[in-house]
């Protein structure tokens, strides 16, 4: 897909999670475990597969924002990191989604 | 001070809570731990499940479980840019012996614990798993979240799903990989009953679920997009090959947005209103990726264990029988009062007897035959589309010359030679 695609595809997930029940730690699940590491990755996968966009590059610090709080708790990021260097834990007890439906 | 339970199950899914069942009917003192504020809150599929495993788990849950349509019709769908090749098998068999029921995941498995519960099981919610306990080699529990949240057992069930990290920490198994998950999106859709009825040619309470296969679908990956209808909403989702969405730079929310503009899809959805959007993986790597199904103290089912086949694209029914195999395996040792690796080795032999690991077994060899030899999924549809196309269509030329033109454009991106490997190599895979 195209960067424009991944874009719009991104505000398009992030309208489509408002729909779904997230109860929101303070804690993260999700670990970027060395940032010196997705400096050097230059296909950074998991800005493009992710289904909750939640991995952002932010060029200005060179480092990979997590936005864990909209995690869908797939555990994609975890396998499809190339190099794993996402710690991928479960959120403790009641945090994170919580599906109505599923 | 530990609790103490004469057996722990590790996830309220369709596997731990079918588990739980076979023991709470026992009077067996059992805990589900189940990390969602309720059982199913983290649970995801398609969503069907089928009548006759469903009803050996629980007799009778037709009367009582929350169901959301009797499937009378099962449709594939291969699909082009714009058009559609259908095939669809509908049977009025079904609507007396019903095969399947379209379900939603978080609704039935909030039921099912529920009725755990009520036979005497402890469903322990909002408390996540982090560790096993252990006694030199054997497991004897489980560590939680939760302040001084450790449960003691002398036997512990993994079932907590595809992100398997307690089978690795109870040394059973190595971690999957992306060519061995494939990553499924799915979106909810609310629509008055009438509507979903009137735009699929339904009878009250009866439903449709529909696969559909090719690049469209997948963005020529490996896997499938599906339809299910609900009693008042549609789900309708995508699932691939994580490994081919990383290499595709794909985004699974995209492909989904795409087949939902198909036009063979696009009218069914109209006017719908989303109600929610979900990921989940799917175990696909089949047998070879299994972990050992069982140790000292210790048991995997479901998800957890790889128990999901990808050809006929089934995991809650295995769950659910590997779930009950496994509590009855754990009701044995419970007698016995043994918990050793030989007394659970019972478990995988009831599973050799079943179709469980018989099907596993035999599909072994497709996830990866397939995942290598990807114009199944995106060259095959295609020509199928394009001859239905030549063999639907009258204009002045001669049928002759609408074969040549077929047989040119299929030489053109593949020798005919191919072709007929392709097909004795697909049969001998799935043979």
């Amino acid at each position: 897909m195209t960067q424009q695609e991944l874009l719009a595809t991104r505000s398009d997930i992030e309208a489509k999670l408002y729909r779904t029940r997230f109860r929101a730690d303070d804690q993260p699940h999700l670990i970027i475990k060395d940032q010196e590491v997705c400096r050097h990755c230059a296909e950074k996968p998991c800005l493009v597969f992710c289904p909750a966009a939640v991995y952002e590059w932010d060029e200005e610090r060179k480092m990979t924002l997590v936005a864990f709080e909209g995690c869908l708790e797939c555990g994609a990021c975890r396998m499809g990191c190339p190099y794993r260097n996402i710690e991928w834990l479960y959120p403790r007890g009641g945090f994170g989604v919580q599906f109505r439906l599923g | 001070m530990a609790i103490r339970f004469d057996a722990v199950i590790v996830g309220g899914g369709p596997a731990g809570l079918s588990a739980a069942w076979v023991l709470a009917q026992a009077g067996v003192k059992v805990a589900v731990v189940e990390r969602g504020d309720y059982a199913g809150a983290k649970n995801m599929f398609g969503g069907v499940i089928y009548h006759e495993p469903t009803e050996w788990v629980i007799p009778g849950f037709a009367a009582e479980a929350p169901l959301e349509r009797k499937i009378g019709h099962h449709e594939y769908w291969f699909l082009d840019e714009r058009s559609a090749l259908k095939v669809a098998y509908e049977d009025a068999g079904w609507r007396e012996a019903p095969n399947a029921w379209s379900v939603l995941r978080a609704k039935f498995d909030a039921w099912f614990a529920g009725k755990v519960e009520k036979a005497g099981a402890r469903v322990i919610t909002q408390t996540t798993v982090v560790d096993v306990l252990r006694h030199g080699r054997a497991i004897r529990g489980v560590v939680t979240s939760r302040p001084d949240g450790e449960i003691e057992a002398p036997v512990v069930l993994i079932a907590q799903g595809v992100n398997a990290l307690l089978v690795q920490k109870a040394g059973l198994g190595r971690d999957w990989q992306a060519d061995e998950v494939v990553l499924g999106v799915k979106e909810v859709i609310q629509l008055p009953k009438g509507v979903i009825e009137e735009r699929f040619g339904l009878t009250e309470n009866e439903g449709t679920a529909v696969e559909m296969m090719g690049g469209l679908a997948t963005g020529g990956s490996m896997g499938s997009a599906f339809l299910y209808t609900n009693a008042d909403s549609i789900s309708i989702g995508t699932a691939v090959l994580l490994s081919d969405l990383r290499a595709r730079r794909e985004n699974p929310n995209h492909l989904l947005e795409k087949v939902k503009a198909h036009p063979s899809v696009a009218p069914l959805l109209k006017g719908g209103e989303l109600r929610e959007y979900s990921a989940h993986l799917i175990p696909e790597g089949g047998y070879r990726a299994m972990p050992r199904l069982y140790g000292d103290g210790v048991l995997v089912a479901g998800d957890s264990a790889a128990m999901v086949n990808a050809v006929t694209m089934e995991g809650t029914d295995l769950a659910m029988v590997s779930g009950k195999l496994a509590g009855q395996t754990i009701l044995e040792a419970l007698e016995k009062g043994d918990f050793s690796e030989k007394t659970l080795s019972r478990y995988r032999d009831r599973l050799e007897d079943s179709f469980v690991l018989r099907d596993l077994k035999q599909f072994s060899r497709v996830g990866t035959f397939f995942s290598r030899n990807e114009q199944y999924f995106d060259f095959y549809p295609r020509l199928a589309n394009r001859v239905a196309r030549q063999l639907f269509t009258v204009d002045l030329r001669p049928k002759a010359e609408h074969v040549r033109g077929l047989l040119d454009q299929i030489r053109g991106e593949r020798s005919l030679w191919r072709v007929g490997l392709d097909l004795v190599r697909a049969w001998r895979a799935l043979a």
